[in-house]
């Protein structure tokens, strides 16, 4: 196939524009006008798109390593994640500051798993995900399939993703509908009584914190 | 800015109706939530009123509760285990007192 480069006249469904999906252009307009009517700037942007993407992705696994090693910080951590976190110097940074006069930031708050409670969490309206733990969410989490389908069949979604949950085990589905972000503290796996903290949070996967999976086992 | 509300109006274990509303608004409040009833789960405190975010926060604080609701009220065709519930969280404004439900005869 002949290079794009060398091509004279790019074939019209090949330029840039055109690739663009309806939403992906209504976007575009939308921060070309932002940025016109000096809303923000595209530095401004560039700083946030930034912020997302540096976000560490195991914060949220030490906080659950250092839980499963230390009773006393997990129950810190259960009753204030915030101040838990920054003991061991996480000091997640807000989700949401839309208003300037009055703090606004989305709350963390852990739910732990039991022998018999095993708990989910969704955003059935978007996106909402505990990122200054996780970093971005993954494009499934996103997806209205999952949104949709996970509070009306938890079970059979789980099995998909290859979770079984038994029947005496009670599942709470937690959605994100409003301030608060949840993160699932899962059970510590069986066998990892002599593992060290650093290697208990190797074994501690995204997946686990949704509850969608469970950490792996050593 | 209006002043917040001073106090909640519901505590952890009421019960709760979640209003239906016709046409449904931009709203926070999922609609599979809307006309079933619920149990208060937490009071987290007093939230800016999301719907009123498109105008400045012009509309009071909000308490925010998690309701819990049996899976069971949710679907009627529901073939999970009988304890499975879903938290959701719910602006008092959509909410009003409500009987609770009859116990459900486990099969």
């Amino acid at each position: 196939m002949k290079d794009h480069k060398d091509h004279p006249n790019p074939h019209p469904g090949r330029q840039p524009d055109k690739e663009l999906s309806p939403q992906a252009m209504r976007l575009k307009a939308m921060i070309a006008v932002l940025i016109e009517k000096g809303v923000l700037t595209r530095e401004q942007l560039d700083q946030e798109i930034e912020k997302f993407q540096g976000q560490p992705q195991n914060d949220g696994a030490k906080a659950v390593a250092h839980a499963w090693v230390d009773p006393d910080f997990k129950k810190r951590l259960l009753a204030n994640p915030k101040r838990a976190l920054s003991e061991i110097g996480l000091a997640p940074k807000p989700i949401i500051s839309n208003d300037p006069e009055n703090e606004h930031e989305a709350q963390l708050t852990v739910v732990e798993n039991t022998d018999n409670l095993h708990h989910v969490t969704v955003c059935t309206l978007c996106s909402c995900y505990p990122q200054q733990l996780l970093g971005r969410p993954p494009d499934w989490y996103k997806s209205l399939v999952y949104r949709s389908r996970i509070v009306r069949d938890p079970r059979g979604v789980l099995d998909e993703f290859g979770l079984h949950i038994g029947k005496d085990v009670r599942i709470q589905l937690l959605d994100s509908t409003a301030d608060l972000r949840f993160l699932v503290l899962p059970q510590r796996p069986k066998g990892t009584e002599k593992m060290s903290e650093e290697e208990l949070a190797k074994l501690v996967t995204r997946d686990s914190m949704i509850g969608t999976g469970q950490p792996r086992t050593p | 800015m209006q002043k917040p509300l001073a106090r909640n109006r519901f505590e952890p274990g009421d019960w709760v109706r979640v209003q239906k509303r016709e046409p449904p608004p931009h709203c926070r409040t999922p609609s599979y939530t809307q006309g079933r009833i619920g149990q208060v789960a937490a009071f987290y405190g007093i939230f800016h009123d999301p719907e009123g975010m498109p105008a400045n926060y012009d509309r009071p604080k909000q308490p925010l509760y998690r309701i819990k609701f049996e899976q069971t009220a949710l679907w009627s065709d529901y073939t999970g285990a009988l304890g499975d519930s879903v938290g959701v969280d719910i602006f008092e404004h959509w909410l009003e007192p409500a009987a609770a439900p009859a116990p459900r005869s486990t099969k």
